[in-house]
């Protein structure tokens, strides 16, 4: 099929940016949107022109790396997948896409689709993870976890810190992310010493990083392609109003 | 937002079912009116308790307003590129993406209420007539486009706590995947219930069963 691309451009974080507009012929429906890509950048490389920057590594849905905002969707009108498992059999001949970077102050972009999310790694260094010394892996049930909270923190733990709440957020706030690890933390038994000033310290962090406020709107939930629940906000909201409590 | 918010739906709550007297007919309707005044007498002198009804009232909005200011500032802060791509929203809600606009379309609404229930402003009988007569003189059925005003501003107000009122149950912290079903149907059902309760007074007025 025969599609145009039009892409983001900036050369670097001070270059304003603009879109450039492509015309890409013979793209297969069994090709990965990052195949496509790949495609269109083999041309450009061959026509002496600068290829366009994009971030990807597993390019298998795990690693979080791919991050494109395909007309105006984070990773795309696929639900519940990541930008590198999205084909293009689900776009048609003559289509037009756009395709920008995640936006949100606190990832500026580095170069044309890639932006630096080292503000996440900030919040969970604030306090993303347990000081416990755990050793090595002990008898899986020596530390007996309801079923229930299993699964929920499961379910959280399989952020893989892509960022694509943020770039749906129509506050660019990084509240799914950070409640993410908190529901995930705050539901094991290793993570109960740390808890409440954990909660304190990563909103914290997450304020000075220069994303938005939440305000419920869901938008983060309806795009992770890890489909991290909505309820783990409400965890977060529950322990933080706790932690005030506790400080008071 | 949440606490502002919930003393705000407290107050419209006990309003509604104060306006309902209207069915009662006009002493009733003018009797109450007075106790509001009247209220907590002789242990504390007229009007005391409406006046830190007032305030507390004021003190709710102007909180309230200020955390959605802020809110708006920071998030505009937080994306200063936009999409060029229309942002498309995967959630489908239309009530979420009025909150903003809605707000503030409801407080030039509270203050053209004030003016004409409270002060009388621009009220047809003026601001020294009875409540019952001020309403009745409101609605008349030559004034149908007031009426049709007062719809459209409650029904904002509806759409406006159908999130307003589930968001807050999820900034407390109560939501969780099993009770995101039940949380949203109270919301809407309090929103429907308050939309119902305050449209039936103009209307009724304008079709002539209030007279
Ligand atoms: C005076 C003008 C008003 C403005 C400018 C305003 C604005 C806002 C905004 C921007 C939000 C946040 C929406 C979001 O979560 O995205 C909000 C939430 C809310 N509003 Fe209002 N509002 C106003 C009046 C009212 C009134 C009259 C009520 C009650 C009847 C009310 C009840 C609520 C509630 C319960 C929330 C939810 C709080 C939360 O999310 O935790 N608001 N309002
Ligand atoms: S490239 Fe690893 S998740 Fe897409």
């Amino acid at each position: 099929m025969k599609l145009t691309l039009k892409i983001w451009r900036q050369k670097n974080a001070d270059d304003p940016g603009r879109m450039v507009p492509y015309e890409l012929d013979d793209v297969s429906p069994d090709m990965s949107f990052l195949e496509m890509l790949d495609v269109l950048n083999e041309r450009l490389i061959v026509e002496g022109e600068d290829p366009v920057a994009f971030d990807h590594d597993c390019r298998e849905g795990i690693c979080g790396m791919c991050s494109l905002v395909i007309d105006g969707t984070p990773h795309g009108p696929q639900q519940a997948t990541t930008t590198c498992q999205l084909h293009m059999r689900h776009f048609k001949d003559g289509d037009v896409i756009t395709i920008e970077p995640w936006r949100a102050a606190a990832f500026p972009v580095i170069k044309d689709l890639v932006v630096d999310r080292s503000a996440f790694d900030r919040i969970i260094q604030a306090g993303g993870y347990v000081s416990a010394p755990t050793g090595s892996a002990p008898e899986a049930a020596s530390i007996p976890v309801p079923q229930a909270d299993a699964h929920a923190a499961f379910d959280a733990a399989t952020c893989i810190g892509c960022g694509a709440c943020v770039a749906a957020c129509p506050n660019a706030s990084a509240m799914l992310f950070t409640a993410a690890k908190i529901t995930h933390l705050g539901l094991m038994p290793q993570g109960q010493p740390e808890r409440y000033g954990r909660v304190t310290a990563m909103v914290a962090q997450m304020d000075a990083e220069g994303f938005g406020g939440c305000t419920n709107t869901g938008e983060c939930t309806a795009v992770c392609p890890k489909g991290i629940p909505f309820e783990t906000i409400s965890r977060l909201n529950a322990d933080l109003l706790k932690a005030t409590r506790k400080a008071s | 937002m949440a606490v502002t918010g919930a003393i705000l739906v407290l107050y419209l709550i006990a309003h509604m079912i104060g306006n309902l007297k209207v069915f009662l007919g006009r002493d009733d309707f003018n009797h109450y009116a007075h106790w509001l005044r009247t209220m907590g007498e002789p242990a504390v002198p007229y009007r005391t308790v409406l006046t830190i009804i007032e305030i507390v009232l004021t003190v709710a909005v102007i909180l309230h307003m200020w955390s959605a200011v802020s809110l708006a500032r920071r998030a505009r802060r937080a994306r200063p590129v936009r999409y060029a791509a229309r942002p498309t929203t995967q959630e489908h809600r239309y009530a979420t993406h009025v909150m903003r606009y809605g707000g503030v379309v409801i407080l030039l609404f509270v203050i053209w209420h004030l003016l004409d229930l409270t002060f009388g402003a621009v009220n047809p009988k003026g601001g020294d007539a009875q409540p019952y007569d001020k309403i009745v003189a409101d609605f008349a059925p030559s004034h149908w486009y007031i009426t049709l005003f007062y719809i459209v501003a409650v029904v904002l107000v509806g759409f406006h706590l159908r999130h307003g009122l589930w968001s807050a149950f999820q900034t407390l912290g109560w939501g969780r995947q099993n009770r995101y079903r039940g949380l949203r149907l109270l919301a809407d059902t309090v929103a429907a219930v308050i939309v119902l309760g305050f449209v039936s007074v103009p209307v009724l007025v304008t079709i002539g069963v209030v007279s």
